[in-house]
């Protein structure tokens, strides 16, 4: 086996830290969007104090994910995010109104207050759930990455149906695992509600992973080339069917933790098998192949690489460490309290 | 009118960059306060300081979240708005990021849910560690953010090869020359922001005759705290700073200080009237000799003067707005230890609450609860614009730096929405906050485990 080097190893751990937070923020995100769905005051409250301890700590995944890009491959940070420049300026939009309906929605004691945090609350998970999608599906598609490495696109060509699809799909990805952290979480009807959503949202799920994948060989038939012989497919594959195919059975059986499981192994298995159809690309251009912003030309220094990479096994451990501490001082059933949400 | 998109990323990254900047200061000083309400609660077992834990927790909780939410747009602002910045400095700039990401912001983001939630869930060790990781987490924080700004400010460490800035040294990058005092003048005002929010609040509570015997406690501690960060502030920090700047950054040191012609003897001016091309100071009043005597310890010493520099080929930053920044920074700053200097006298004589006096100095307590921010949003302009034009001081020019493949129509609609967005917010925390500090701390529900 070759060595790895440290391009790829820096490729490999930004894969984890999107793929903690797809896993982490994935929840709460779907959390966010079935708040829109609530039934009534007390379910609305389940769902906040559900998340309430955790969810900035998910979320710092993210803005990890962005600071490690930013130190390990500067030119897909530069050119990616300036090119995606509205579709950001949307995102950060939405994330700032979803941090802010969290913590103002319980603070004033009236129904138009709250309404109008709900749907902030909703609508700020619901449009990131759906626009880190559209980011893959472009990614995936290629974009039009110019030979001197620049990029230019508008907001309205980010928008195209394949890339809309796929964000569909992680939309329904993130419905089905917050469903499932919500079942893990709760009792009685609202967890058989949340039981039925998740095997709602799994079956949607199941047929769009389909559909996906057959329009993606249409869309971006360079995206298969290579990675036949790879074994790492095959066993990210088995995760992904074994992981699916459990869903269901888990929710059957009532074992919710265990679905919830589930689901953040079948995220991680896709975030996995993107990343190795990916690679070594980063960013594909649409105009020639060839253009394609690379984990070898658009990377920091090895000095930098070696660096951050010290950083990176000294302090992630410690990050996990203390996140499945304070998980595991939260868990069990959500009891709503008057300091709560 | 021809849109300039430039300027309207400058503007951007002063709004957002601006507002952001009110929230850190206050939750890295409150959460050192509550490290020691809290150990003084679990340690003496005084429901006192438990209860002044749980009300400026709520603060603190507040506070946070206006941070996270700002935050985010920080750490994605230099790709969408500054993509040529990030392409040159990237291999150097990107690792403070994410080290800060990495050893701070999950720390305090992590822990910040435990101590808010945790209370009754975990043993009161763990709680007060939990406080203690939040502040250890949110310092941590301010120093990587402070390595990043600072190497723009002094870089080292580098070389310029490949059309880009690379890393040579990464002790180099992380110990550049304005770091340690940037950071220790930066702690000192978060501490001042911090404690005089918490005495501020307290003051409120004694006038309304609410909690005293809370409100006394941590107004003692907000006085004498304050009292301690202001002077730290002056003296080391803030002397120790000037004089890094006087070394390191001469230009940013004459227009601070307003001196257009280099001069032995230089004179530290208190007031003047600056006015740009030619640059000049009017008005002014000063004391011989001191500024020279202060950034070189000789007050016979050359301190360069703006028409200097020029001449010497260095473009030089705005007069008006550097000077005037930094003369509101220090009599703010001369301000703070007067206010505290004084409670902590009141204190002493015990008669804090009890005459006119007190009362006038309890009402002009709470009147100063934003004025730290202010003198921390000045500082920054001093900073941020005393380098100019520069954006990497002396290597790369803020004109150079902004993302050439956005459209200034884009940019504009962005700062629209920045401004509706962070105008509603800042006037939701301040009702809230106000709303907090109106319901004063609560009784202790004593919680089944």
């Amino acid at each position: 086996m070759r060595t790895m080097d440290l391009n790829t190893a820096w490729f490999l751990l930004i894969g984890v830290l999107l793929t903690g937070y797809a896993i982490l923020d994935g929840f709460d995100l779907g959390v966010g969007v079935l708040h829109l769905f609530a039934r009534d005051e007390r379910q609305r409250r389940i769902h906040l104090q559900a998340i309430g301890p955790v969810w900035d700590g998910n979320e710092v995944w993210l803005l990890t994910g962005g600071g490690a890009m930013f130190a390990a491959f500067p030119l897909v940070y530069a050119r990616v995010f300036s090119g995606f420049y509205l579709a950001f300026m949307l995102l950060l939009a939405a994330l700032i109104f979803r941090a802010a309906s969290i913590e103002f929605r319980g603070q004033v004691d009236n129904a138009g207050w709250r309404r109008f945090w709900d749907w902030a609350f909703g609508l700020g998970s619901l449009v990131p759930a759906l626009l880190y999608g559209v980011a893959i599906g472009n990614v995936v598609r290629g974009l039009p990455v110019a030979a001197d490495g620049t990029l230019n696109v508008s907001f309205l060509a980010l928008l195209n149906p394949y890339s809309l699809l796929v964000g569909v799909f992680g939309l329904v990805m993130f419905v089905m695992h917050g469903a499932a952290y919500l079942a893990a979480r709760t009792d009685g009807e609202l967890q058989q509600r949340m039981a039925r959503w998740t095997t709602g949202a799994w079956t949607v799920f199941v047929v769009l992973y389909l559909v996906v994948t057959v329009a993606t060989f249409f869309v971006a038939p360079y995206y298969f080339e290579g990675i036949q012989g790879n074994p790492l497919l095959w066993i990210l594959a088995a995760v992904l069917l074994g992981s699916i195919g459990y869903i269901p059975v888990a929710v059957n059986g009532k074992t919710f933790t265990r679905a919830f499981l589930a689901s953040a192994g079948a995220i991680a298995s896709l975030v996995g098998l993107f990343g190795l159809s990916l690679y070594p690309r980063m960013v594909p251009s649409s105009i020639d192949l060839s253009n394609s912003l690379t984990i070898y030309n658009a990377s920091s220094t090895p000095r930098t690489l070696t660096v951050m990479l010290i950083v990176a096994l000294i302090g992630m451990p410690l990050v996990i460490a203390y996140t499945v501490y304070v998980y595991r001082v939260f868990m069990g059933k959500i009891v709503i309290t008057k300091d709560g949400y | 009118m021809e849109l300039d998109p430039l300027l309207l990323s400058r503007l951007q990254f002063a709004l957002t960059i601006g507002f952001h900047f009110l929230f850190p200061p206050l939750t890295i000083g409150l959460a050192w306060l509550l490290v020691l309400v809290e150990w003084l609660g679990w340690r003496r077992g005084d429901d006192d300081y438990v209860r002044a834990g749980v009300f400026f927790g709520k603060i603190l909780g507040l506070t946070f979240a206006m941070g996270v939410a700002t935050g985010i747009v920080m750490e994605f602002q230099f790709g969408t708005n500054w993509a040529e910045y990030s392409r040159f400095v990237g291999d150097i700039f990107g690792a403070p990021l994410a080290v800060e990401a990495m050893f701070a912001f999950f720390m305090e983001s992590t822990f910040l849910g435990l101590y808010l939630f945790g209370r009754g869930k975990v043993s009161k060790a763990v709680h007060w560690f939990s406080i203690l990781m939040v502040a250890v987490g949110a310092t941590l924080s301010a120093f990587w953010i402070i390595v990043a700004n600072s190497w723009q400010q002094t870089p080292a460490g580098f070389v310029v090869q490949n059309n880009r800035a690379e890393l040579a040294d990464f002790w180099a990058v992380v110990f550049n020359p304005s770091t340690i005092p940037r950071f220790s003048h930066t702690m000192s005002a978060t501490i001042i922001a911090g404690a005089l929010l918490m005495a501020g609040i307290s003051a409120y509570l004694l006038l309304k005759d609410k909690e005293t015997a809370v409100a006394r406690k941590t107004l003692k501690i907000g006085l004498i705290v304050g009292l301690i960060a202001s002077m730290a502030a002056l003296f080391p920090t803030g002397h120790h700073h000037a004089q890094q700047v006087a070394r390191t950054q001469p230009e940013k040191l004459a227009a601070m200080e307003g001196l257009i012609h280099g001069r032995e003897n230089a004179p530290l001016t208190l007031i003047g009237i600056p006015s740009e091309e030619p640059p000049e100071l009017n008005f002014a009043i000063g004391v011989p000799g001191l500024l020279s005597w202060m950034a070189f310890g000789d007050a016979g010493a050359h301190v360069d003067g703006i028409e200097d520099l020029r001449a010497q080929g260095h473009p030089t930053p705005p007069l008006a707005i550097t000077f005037g920044s930094f003369h509101l920074m220090v009599g703010l700053g001369s301000f703070f230890i007067a206010l505290t200097g004084l409670g902590v006298l009141l204190l002493a004589m015990k008669r804090i609450d009890d005459s006119r006096i007190s009362r006038l100095f309890l009402s002009l307590l709470i009147w100063s609860i934003p004025l730290p921010l202010a003198a921390c949003q000045f500082g920054w302009i001093v900073a941020e614009v005393g380098r100019q034009p520069w954006v990497v001081y002396r290597l790369l020019r803020t004109s150079e730096a902004f993302s050439q493949n956005v459209a200034a129509g884009e940019i504009l609609f962005s700062i629209i929405m920045f401004g509706t967005i962070y105008l509603m917010l800042g006037v939701l925390y301040l009702f809230i906050l106000v709303k907090k500090i109106k319901q004063g701390p609560q009784p202790l529900v004593v919680k089944e485990i």
